[in-house]
Formats: structure tokens, sequence, C-alpha cells
């Protein structure tokens, strides 16, 4: 088991700029969840703590010692690929055994670790078959089994979960879970799924553009997002944003609206900002009075669970999302409350959070 | 609409046939008069198949001629040609599909470009280099040529196996605890394995044709190999046509037992530098 | 007081000058064993061929080496031979080329339509690309020879020819033999890339073009012209660098003659050096070769270039 810090990382590929500056420390058997939407650098930030990518400048440090240098095979770390990289020509068994065959262990050993992994990851009779035999949700259990034989000091997944369909996504990730939880390692696992991440981390990460964006427990970063960014990625459906400018002491809509500031947020006279509220924060009341507003519905969506209520409001397409059904019909008028203490406002020229 | 149809069906079937025709014709023609004892040969003119068929003129070649040292001196050169070319090629090959880095672009032009210039052009020079070495009229002088001039098709020709490879499955060694070289050797090889049979056998074939630089180079009977002692024959004994074509169809059958080999892989082959012709 | 910089950022990268180095050679030391063998065995003796082309060098004569200057390219603008063997180069390289596209597009488009022992008639109709060059050269001289062959009696009984004769050694017709014999082996590489260019086209395309109301030729004009166009035209051009170069065929079947009439110019520098043992003037006639074929590539280029940028 090991800590992970990650100093002042700055990586390019030839000219082109792909990680800025990336600050991080993952302590000893956290899982940290790399977020963000593709293209944003998590892979390569990934495949850089597993060695597979040069450091172009910074520095990372398992366990205090600095690994720069130091080849993959010697960083004692394992990793599950989204494309699994099953070696093809060996039985799983022997896909499983190889890192430990490598190293010289003894094969009773090696038997006892494969037959432990297997065991835990329900392989079993699966062990003689070669990965063209096996299905998606098997192929992806033998690429978490071959991570585990070894007791590596840290486990990195790079998006294992996106070849999967839903259902065996679901069934995957709380997997993922409990076995994280049963075995306490280290573990930094990228996704582009902000679900993915909020079920499974400790910690998230978010990411945009090469630049960490956001880190926080998963319910800060729903709570509290940092910016406009981190906002609309986190949450589904996404986020609702108004734009408007602070006019005597409330915030007035591109539309003419006005939307009372929340408490605790100073705002200057003119100010551009941008009010954030999440669809499930947005309550249906059942009259008009002060404070609501009055919007004709446009177009309702049942998800089964929920519904998400499209109203045209405040110069948008704004989302509701309510456990009611039939709290809203097409073309009907529908009244519409907004908490204070819901609102999230960001600076239209940062897009940082205000308050 | 349906006689349309039927009548679409029975041209086209009727040109396949006609192609397979063309194409197995002379082989056929090869094979007939091969076994066509030497006195039917004239009386019986162009019949399709002798009245009376016999192997005398194979026993002749194999026994009362050289063609049986051709044959294995042949051999010899293509599968040492093909097993070092394959080796070679592999190793840059690999370089070319799994490494960035600068000079490669300078690589690929500089085997592009010896595609494009006429080979013949290095027959005198080829000569004179050799021969003060002691590699002309030697079989170790050929393997030696043909080697450089497959290299360039077969580097690009390994090249697209190893393309065909997921980068994942070294990262993935190399993560396991093995170095490039072993992820290469343990992971890589053993699934070009297809790829690199493919290559031994475009490379045999493209050694055991090669006429020019053999004629040029070997002068004793030594070390001649089989399109040279053919040849010679040819114009020495012009009117044994039997024993001819029988040293023929030997001649072709290594050629064809590759082309089995190779057959699944022909348009990589061919698109790989589209040299070999 | 002292002054404390700002902590600079730990640098990425502090290996050894020996392990970058390393890193740095890696890809040459794979690729070192070709491009040596490139260098020394391809491209040494191409520079050696070159400078002979300006020297006197006869392999029968110890006292041949001197250097001539321009005198075998002088020898070659007088040189009847040379000048036919242009002309015959140009005949046999673009009717092979034309011939062999139209008979290979043909066959993969033959072959492109799914029936019962395709694979069968595609391995037989791809096996004269296996038949090693010199044996096809000889079994069609076989076949054109009217003692053992079948085409003479076949061309009298046509009223093609007026008499049973080997069509090699009339002059009039000798080319033709060369030019039969390379159709037959040449029409598998066509057939081979067009069909597997056919076989990337993606097939809801055709769908699409028959709902909207194409028939056959026009799915044939709007949609498999462009997509094997690009194919087309590449391996149209590597071929025909190709076959200007190919003298097996010619060297084993008519070796030139009769009365030079099948002699192309890499031929001519075969029998100029294996025959005459002349290498001076060989390798000038292959120089000129060289500049050629590098202006028809230069020209292709070129030509590629006007065309996309009027597109
Ligand atoms: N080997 C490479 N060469 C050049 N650019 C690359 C390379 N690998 C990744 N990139 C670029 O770096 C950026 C980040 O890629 P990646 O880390 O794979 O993103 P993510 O995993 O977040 O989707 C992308 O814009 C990608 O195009
Ligand atoms: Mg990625």
């Amino acid at each position: 088991m090991a800590s992970i810090t990650i100093q002042s990382i700055t990586k390019t590929f030839g000219t082109v700029p792909v990680l800025h500056d990336i600050d991080l420390s993952i302590a000893d058997g956290e899982f940290v969840v790399l977020v963000g939407p593709s293209g944003c650098g998590k892979s390569t930030l990934l495949r850089m703590i597993a060695g597979l990518e040069d450091i172009t400048g910074g520095e990372i440090r398992i366990d205090g010692r600095r690994i720069n240098e130091v080849a993959p095979k010697d960083r004692d770390i394992a990793m599950v690929f989204q494309s699994y990289a099953l070696y093809p020509h060996m039985t799983v068994a022997d896909n499983m055994s190889y890192s430990l065959k490598l190293r010289k262990t003894a094969r009773e050993r090696i038997a006892e670790a494969v037959g432990a992994a297997a065991g835990k990851l329900g392989l079993d009779p699966l062990l003689e078959r070669r990965p063209k035999a096996l299905s998606g949700g098997q192929r992806q259990r033998v690429a978490m089994g071959r991570a585990i034989v070894r007791h590596p000091k840290a486990f990195l997944f790079d998006e294992p979960l996106s070849n999967l369909d839903a259902r065996l996504r679901e069934q995957m990730r709380a997997e993922i879970k409990r076995l994280h939880k049963a075995i306490g390692a280290t573990s930094v696992y990228v996704t582009h799924d902000q679900i993915e991440a909020m079920t499974l981390a400790d910690r998230i990460v978010a990411m945009h553009g090469g630049i960490i964006q956001q880190v926080g427990n998963p319910l800060d970063l729903y709570d509290r997002p940092a910016n406009l960014f981190v906002a609309g990625f986190i949450g589904s459906p996404a986020m609702n944003f108004v734009d408007g400018h602070c006019r005597s002491g409330a915030i007035e809509t591109d539309d003419g609206s006005r939307i009372a500031v929340p408490g605790g947020i100073d705002l200057a006279e003119g100010q551009a900002v941008t009010v954030g509220i999440r669809p499930e924060h947005v309550r249906i009341v059942a009259g008009s009075g002060a404070g609501s507003y009055t919007a004709r519905v446009d177009l309702v969506e049942p998800t089964g669970f929920g519904t998400i209520v499209h109203v045209r409001l405040l110069g948008q397409d704004l989302k509701i999302y309510t456990l009611e059904r039939g709290a809203a019909e097409v073309g009907e008028p529908l009244h519409i409350a907004l908490d204070g203490d819901r609102l999230h406002v960001f600076d239209r020229e940062t897009t940082n959070r205000i308050g | 609409m349906t006689r349309k149809r039927i009548v679409l069906t029975v041209l086209h079937r009727l040109a396949i046939l006609a192609y397979v025709a063309f194409a197995l014709f002379p082989l056929f023609w090869l094979l007939k008069v091969s076994v066509t004892p030497t006195s039917l040969l004239y009386t019986e003119g162009i019949r399709l198949w002798p009245s009376r068929a016999s192997l005398e003129h194979y026993a002749f070649v194999l026994t009362h001629s050289s063609f049986p040292t051709f044959f294995l001196n042949s051999t010899i050169v293509s599968a040492s040609t093909a097993v070092i070319v394959t080796i070679v090629a592999a190793l840059a090959g690999y370089a070319m599909s799994r490494f960035v880095f600068r000079g490669k672009y300078w690589i690929v032009g500089l085997l592009l470009l010896t595609q494009m210039f006429p080979l013949v052009m290095l027959i005198a020079p080829m000569f004179k280099m050799l021969s003060p070495l002691g590699l002309t009229n030697s079989l170790t002088g050929l393997v030696i040529v043909y080697v450089a001039f497959n290299v360039p098709f077969a580097t690009f020709l390994m090249q697209s196996f190893f393309d065909g490879i997921p980068k994942d499955l070294e990262d993935a060694a190399m993560i396991d605890g093995a170095t490039r070289f072993t992820a290469f050797r343990q992971i890589i090889l053993p699934l070009t394995l297809p790829g690199i049979a493919a290559t031994l056998g475009f490379v045999f074939t493209a050694a055991w044709s090669e006429l020019l630089f053999a004629l040029m180079l070997i002068s004793g009977n030594q070390a001649t190999t089989f399109p040279v002692g053919l040849l010679s024959f040819v114009s020495k004994f012009s009117v044994d046509f039997g024993q001819m074509m029988a040293a023929g169809v030997l001649a072709l059958i290594p050629a064809c037992l590759f082309f089995l080999l190779i057959q699944r892989y022909l348009v990589q082959g061919l698109t790989a530098g589209a040299v070999k012709g | 007081m002292t002054f404390y910089p700002a902590a600079a950022p730990p640098d990425g990268d502090r290996r050894t000058a020996k392990q970058k180095i390393a890193a740095y050679l890696e890809p040459w030391l794979y690729s070192a064993p070709v491009l040596i063998l490139i260098v020394a065995i391809m491209l040494v003796p191409l520079a050696l061929g070159i400078s002979y082309a300006f020297r006197d060098i006869r392999l029968l004569n110890p006292f041949s080496g001197a250097f001539v200057g321009l005198k075998h390219f002088r020898e070659l603008a007088g040189d009847g031979a040379f000048r036919g063997a242009l002309v015959n180069t140009l005949w046999w390289t673009f009717s092979s080329v034309i011939l062999q596209f139209l008979f290979g597009l043909i066959l993969a488009l033959l072959l492109n339509r799914p029936f019962r022992g395709r694979a069968l008639a595609q391995a037989l109709c791809f096996l004269p690309w296996a038949v090693p060059s010199f044996l096809s050269g000889l079994d069609w001289a076989w076949m054109f020879n009217p003692v053992v062959g079948p085409i003479p009696h076949w061309l009298y009984a046509l009223g093609i020819l007026s008499e049973p004769s080997n069509i090699l050694s009339d002059p009039e017709t000798a080319m033709w033999g060369p030019i039969v014999a390379n159709v037959w082996w040449g029409i598998p590489f066509f057939a081979i890339t067009m069909l597997a260019a056919l076989q990337a086209i993606p097939k809801d395309l055709y769908e699409a073009a028959e709902i909207d109301g194409a028939g056959p030729i026009e799915r044939f004009r709007s949609i498999t012209v462009p997509f094997l166009a690009p194919t087309m035209a590449i391996s149209i051009l590597l071929r025909t660098v190709w076959i200007a170069n190919f003298a097996d065929l010619i060297i084993v079947m008519t070796n030139g003659g009769p009365a030079d009439r099948t002699q192309i110019v890499a031929s001519y520098i075969f029998t100029q050096a294996f025959r005459r043992l002349d290498f001076g003037y060989a390798s000038a006639i292959a120089l000129v070769l060289l500049v050629l074929l590098l202006a028809y590539s230069m020209l292709i280029v070129v030509l590629r270039q006007t065309m996309l940028t009027r597109h």
C-alpha cells in the first residue's frame, strides 16, 4: 500500500500542452477518481503514474520515492485498461499469473495467489479458457483479477467499465467498490462518467482542459461546485444555468426576471453572474405567490422513478426533476419556486463560484 | 425480372469459369506435356491429354540431371533469405510501428526509394563489389543480395502486422513487470506468428523466383539455382520438352505450397509496398 | 537579509546522459540491421553504378576503368537499339498495365458478389501470381511454340495465322508474347487490390442508393468508381514503374529478339551487362532509365497536386 504524490506535473506531446501544473496527493488506501470530459488528459496523467508516458515537468512520488525515472515494471503498480489488454494467446490463469512469473515467484505461491484472486472474482470455472472465449463482463473480471493477484502498491483503472452494457457496468461498479473495501489498496480510477465518479470515489478530481478544476469528496462537488465546469459536469440531469447581472440587490436575468440574491453572497452592482440551479432543486408549488414564477410546460420526460419537466422560463429551457407523477401537463401553466439556499452563483468573468 | 436475373447469373458463372480456365490452362499444359512420353509428343499434337501418361521425364530429371542440386541450392538460398529477412524486418517493423522518433520518416522514405529504382541498375556494380570478396558464384553472395532486396518490403509488411496488435498489450506487459524487449518477445511476437509465417512465405517466393542476379552472379553448376539451371537447360537441350516441363512442374511445387500459406495475407502483402509482383 | 528564490518546480526528467542516449537509440537499434543492409547492398552499389556511367568499365578488359565523361551518353544518343528499346518500353509498359488493370478490375467485380465455391474460384484465379516469373515466361514460351504448344494451332484454326508458326519469332508480333504472359501473371495483383478496396465499400451505401432509385449502372458510377479511384490510381502508378523495370519475362521468352523488337530498356541494360560485360555502358543506360522514371514519378506528383488544388 502506498501514497502517491503528484507535484507540478506538466505534459506536452510535441509542442501541444496536455497537462498544466497538476498537484495532487493521494493518501494510502484512498480511492481517487479522475473525472472529466474525454480528451481532458485523464488517461495521460494515469499513464504517467504508471510510467507509460514520459514526464515533461514535475515529479511523481510513490511512498515518498521519486519515480520519474523508474521503469513501469519497477513501480509495483497494477493497471486495468479500457480494452482490458488481456493476452490473447494465454489462458485466463496464465494471464493472471504472468506478472508473478516475471517476478520469479515460486510456483506454489503463484497457484495460491491465482486461486485466491479467482475465488474473489468468481473466475474459477474460466481459468483454462482463452480471452476469446469469454464474454465482455468475464474479460473485465479477468483484467481485474490480473491486477489483484500480485498485491501491488497501487491500482490504476483507465475507464475499466466503458465497454460494458449499462446493467453489467452497474454490477461491476458495486463489485469494484466492494473489492476496494476488502483490499483497501490505493486506487486511481479514470472515468468520464460522473455517476461512476460519485459512487466510487473517496475523493473526486474533476479535470478539464488539462487543469484540475476541483478536488473534494463527491458530495462536496455536488453541493458546492467550485466553478461552472464542475457544476455542469456533476449531476444528472445537468444543472440549469441562467445568465444575469446584479441590479439593485437582486439578480436580473436577461429576459428581465429577478432572482433574489441568496444569503451570504456579496455582489457588486452590475456584476455579470451565472446562476445555477439543479433540476431536482426546482420546486413545483401549488399557486403563484411571492418569489414564485409561472411558466408553460414545454415537454415532459418520464424516467420511471421521476419525471423531467421542461419549461420555458428565465429565457431558458429550464429543466425540473420531480418525483411526483402527473405534476405537469404539456401546455399547462406551472408554478415554480427557487430556494435561495439551493442556488449557486458564479462569476461569469472567472466562472468561479461566489460565496 | 427473374429471367433477367437468371441470365445474369449464368453469365456471371460463365465469366468466372472463363477466368479460372485462363488462369489454369498454362499450368495444366505444363503438367500435360511433362507426363507425355516423348514418343507421343509430336504425334498427338494438341490433344488435351496424352493417350498414355508416364512419369519418365520426372524420373530422368530427378536421377540424370543436376536439377536435384539446383533444387537444393534454391531451397537453401530461399529459406535462408526468408529467415534472415523476416528476423531483420520484424525488428525494424516493430520500431516503425511502436516508436515515434525523429528520423522515422527518413527511414520510410529510404525504404520507399529502394522500391522505385530499377534493380537492373545494380547488377554491374553488385558484381564488381562481390567478386573481390569471393561472393560471386556462391550461395552466400546470393543470400546477401536477396536479403537486401526483400528487406524493405518485408519491413512494411511486418509493420502492418504489428500495427494490428493493440499497444495496450505491451503496456500491460510492462506494468506486469516485463521490459520492452521481454514484452516484444513474449507477448507481441507470439501474436504476430501468422504474420511472420506470411512474411516468410512472401520472401521465400520472391527469392525462389529471382533470375537476373542469379544469372549474373553464378556461373558454375555448384551454386546454380533452379531458375538459372532451368534456363540454361532450355538453351542447351531445347528439344527435351518433356524434361524441361517436368523440371518446371518441380519448380512450381514450393511456390504453390507457399501460396497456400500466404493466401490469406495477399492483400496485406501487396499493399505493403506494392512491390513483389 | 537573505532572499530565497521561489521554489522551482522539480524537473521532470533526471535520467543520466547515458540513460537518455540509450532511450534515444532504442528505435535505431531495432532498425539498424535493415538500414545497414540497405545502405551497404543497395545504396552503395547504386552510387557505384552512377559513377560507372561516366567510366569505361568492361569486365574482360583489365585496363579499363578510366573516367570517360559523357562518352557513353553521346554513344547512347546515336544508339538506334536504345531508341528502339525506349519505344518498346512504352509499348510494353502501357499495354501490360492497361490490360492487367482492366481484366483485374473485371475479375474483382466478378469475385465481389457471393456465390458457391467463391473461395476456391478466387484461389485458382490468383494462383498465377504465385508462379515464379521465370516459369511463367517459359511456360508461355512453350504455349506459343508450335511444336508443343496449342496456341499457334488455335490461331491458325481461327484464321488469324496463315500457318501454325511461333509468334515469338515474328518481329511484328513477338512483343505480344511477353505482354500476354505478363497480363496472365499480373491480373491477380490488380484483382487482389481492387477486391480489397471493393470489400471496404460500406454495403448500406448501395442499399441507400437502391432505395433512392439508382439502377446498377448508376450505382457503379456514383459509388463504386469514386470509392475505388484512389486505390486504382496508386496501384496503377506503382505498377507502371514496376513493369517498366521488369525484364524477366522478356529475357526468358525472347531475350530481346527477334531483331531487338522486344528489347525494353531494362532488358537492354541486362544484355549490355550480362552478355557484353560492358558495365560502363550498361550503367549509363540505367542512369537514363532512372532519370526517366524519376521524371515520370514527379509528373504524377505534380498532376496529383494540380488535381487536388482544382477540387
Ligand atoms: N501519444 C499522443 N500524442 C499526441 N497527443 C496525444 C497523445 N496521447 C494523447 N494525446 C492528446 O492528449 C489529450 C489528452 O488525452 P487523454 O489523456 O487520452 O484524454 P482522456 O483520457 O481524458 O480522454 C488529447 O487531446 C489527446 O489528443
Ligand atoms: Mg482516456
